[in-house]
């Protein structure tokens, strides 16, 4: 690609640099956690000790700062028949190197609970699913009609939006006690949470894209024939489906964010509690992993949904999803090899 | 088209008809009224607490099966008039009435046409000339075939399943045209609906209009800024002046009927233009400012000259 095509305001780039592009921006960050991991000289701030030699305290695989391992050494060395400590630099515990990582997305699986009521992680997450799946939907059948009425009828949208405009900038957290107290420590109450994270914003994004419909298109029906129940079901409504089903896209994306708060209200539970008690057994691959894990749910969910609403809106002419591009992508390379 | 007609054109008076022209127009005249329009005023309030009076005191009428033109300048309020006669907008004053029953609020019996392309992106071609059938209450069954009549109409049976932004501009329209009459309307309204194609398309679809208007018993109201088009489509012109807008001008076309490209060498046709030139672009009047030079400084490098 030339130089001047880089900063071309606007321009797509050609699909092959569109995928390297993407891949690059997973690789990225990959590799520079990479670099920190295993060349010994960035950052490692500590020493694993592998003899202890004669420091009465170190025994092997400690980590020590390095500072304290270089004093320790020259105290013993002062002293007869003295034998000095050896290591290795070290990363902190808390920065596992990436193949740690990779490897504990498999056997994050396998690791067995520790106690009665720790749960696999499988469970974990179905849990979660499970609380960000109903918390959505019982938000998304009051917000959308709600939000839809606001963006087609304004004297409406002046009763609704001023209170949810003032309830939003509520913390949903800040809910979490009465939650308990009313829903108890269960499920209940975190669906709750992630139904208050949501709703308030969904009313508005929604009333707002529904506000943006094309009034020519209403005229149009109105000329021919069509009345206001009928507008709205026929022409406010389809008019703004592609725009609608992508807001509901992102303002998924912003039930996973409640998760985290949600989950550790009443009972912890889900994805939170394994991620917690993993940190407290210092498991952090297996920390890694499940963030990681939740990452790549999130990211695999909307692009599937981008994916399907191409299906099921054969009308709209946008740029197709990553997903299908890539998939599109190697289709055509496949193609071409053989 | 060139101002040099021969000299006996050049003298043909615009309003002077030939017998057979002259019998259609009598004919035209003892139809019924399908519109009438009456006083129709429209004022708008202005962005600084002022009033601009979009269209004042307008009286017409337009007989069945009539295809009249209403020509004016750009800004004289042929849309604010089209928007008034479809019921979506309210007059300041005057009424407008069809069939001798006041028109108030949109409804199918007047259709239109719009200049932006309408059509409902989320419908295929067909499902958009069903809409104001269904909307009307037909089975689904039923307004598909008469769909696809109306399709087959104006030539698009093939893009039935096609969605409207599969289809060009003409297409587009020819669309729009359909879904208009689709719903049988006593007067289809047009607002400069080929202004946004080529030259060539739109040709053709004047062509088309005809063709359609001929076989379809519907009364045409259609607003353009384009001269020759008027004179090509209209058996009457209603001239209308800008600021604020009101009727110059009926005009009786006298070009003969069937029209065709051709005739835009007429005598007929160039009389016609000329008393249309003269309406809308008035000869540099004593009182009307003339055009003032540009202050415009060279920046060309010198002997560098392109006229
Ligand atoms: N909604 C409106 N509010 C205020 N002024 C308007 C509005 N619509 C049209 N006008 C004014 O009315 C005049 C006629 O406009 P329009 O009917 O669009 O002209 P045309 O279609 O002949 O070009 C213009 O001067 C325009 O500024
Ligand atoms: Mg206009």
């Amino acid at each position: 690609m030339p130089r001047s095509r880089w900063f071309a305001i606007g321009k797509e780039p050609p699909p092959r640099v569109r995928l390297v592009l993407t891949f690059l921006s997973f690789l990225l960050p990959v590799a520079l956690w990479a670099l920190i991991s295993y060349v010994p000289w960035i950052w490692h701030p500590l020493i694993r000790v592998n003899d202890p030699g004669t420091v009465a305290w170190f025994t092997p695989g400690l980590l020590v700062e390095r500072a304290v391992f270089a004093e320790e050494n020259a105290k013993v060395v002062a002293t007869p028949d003295a034998r000095v400590a050896t290591g290795e630099r070290a990363n902190p515990v808390f920065l596992p190197p990436p193949h740690a990582v990779a490897r504990a997305l498999w056997t994050a699986f396998a690791t067995k609970p520790v106690l009665k009521g720790d749960t696999w992680l499988h469970e974990s997450l179905a849990l979660s699913i499970r609380t960000i799946f109903w918390g959505f939907v019982i938000s998304s059948l009051l917000g959308v009609p709600l939000g839809i009425l606001c963006g087609a009828y304004p004297p409406f949208a002046r009763l609704v939006e001023p209170a949810i405009d003032f309830v939003r900038y509520m913390p949903a957290p800040a809910f979490g006690a009465l939650a308990v107290a009313v829903l108890g420590i269960f499920s209940a109450p975190k669906i709750a949470i992630i139904v208050v994270g949501t709703f308030f914003q969904q009313v508005l994004v929604i009333a707002n894209t529904v506000r943006r419909h094309d009034t020519a298109l209403i005229e149009a029906a109105q000329t021919l024939g069509a009345r206001r129940r009928q507008l709205l079901l026929h022409v406010i409504v389809p008019g703004c489906l592609v725009e609608l089903y992508n807001d509901q896209r992102i303002l998924l994306g912003w039930a996973w964010t409640y998760l985290i708060v949600a989950e550790v209200v009443g009972v912890s539970s889900g994805i939170t509690f394994f991620i917690n008690q993993q940190a407290k057994y210092r498991n952090f691959d297996n920390v890694y992993a499940a963030i990681i894990l939740i990452g790549i749910i999130g990211l695999v969910t909307d692009q599937g949904l981008a994916f399907l609403g191409r299906r099921i809106f054969p009308w709209q002419t946008r740029q197709p999803s990553r997903l299908r591009a890539f998939l599109a992508l190697l289709g055509r390379q496949g193609g071409s090899n053989a | 088209m060139s101002a040099n007609a021969t000299g006996s054109s050049s003298s043909l008076d615009y309003r002077q008809q030939s017998p057979a022209v002259a019998e259609r127009f009598k004919k035209l005249k003892d139809r019924p009224v399908v519109l009438e329009v009456r006083d129709l005023t429209r004022v708008f309030p202005t962005a600084k607490g002022g009033e601009v009076t979009a269209l004042r005191g307008l009286n017409f009428h337009v007989h069945r099966r009539e295809l009249m033109c209403i020509l004016g300048p750009s800004g004289c309020g042929k849309s604010t008039l089209i928007r008034l006669l479809a019921g979506l907008d309210e007059p300041s004053s005057g009424e407008v009435r069809l069939d001798g029953k006041p028109a108030v609020g949109p409804s199918p019996d007047r259709g239109m046409v719009f200049q932006g392309y309408t059509l409902f992106p989320w419908l295929t071609v067909k499902r958009n000339v069903m809409f104001g059938l269904r909307m009307g209450g037909m089975e689904s069954d039923e307004a598909s075939r008469e769909a696809l009549q109306w399709l087959d109409l104006v030539g698009l049976a093939k893009f039935k399943d096609a969605y409207p932004h599969q289809l060009s501009g003409g297409m587009k329209q020819r669309v729009a045209i359909a879904r208009a009459l689709a719903n049988n309307p006593r007067i289809l309204l047009m607002d400069e609906p080929f202004g946004a194609l080529d030259a060539q398309t739109r040709a053709q679809m004047q062509t088309h209009l005809l063709e359609i208007w001929r076989n379809v018993d519907v009364t045409i109201l259609f607003i353009t800024h384009d001269l020759d088009e008027a004179i090509y489509l209209a058996d009457r012109i209603l001239v209308l002046k800008a600021h604020p807008g009101e009727v110059q001008e009926l005009i009786e076309v006298s070009v003969p009927r069937p029209r065709h490209p051709a005739q835009s060498n007429s005598p007929e046709f160039l009389a016609t233009k000329r008393r249309l030139e003269e309406l809308i672009h008035p000869r540099a009047e004593p009182t009307s400012q003339p055009m003032e030079k540009l202050p415009i400084i060279r920046l060309t490098h010198a002997g560098d000259d392109v006229e």
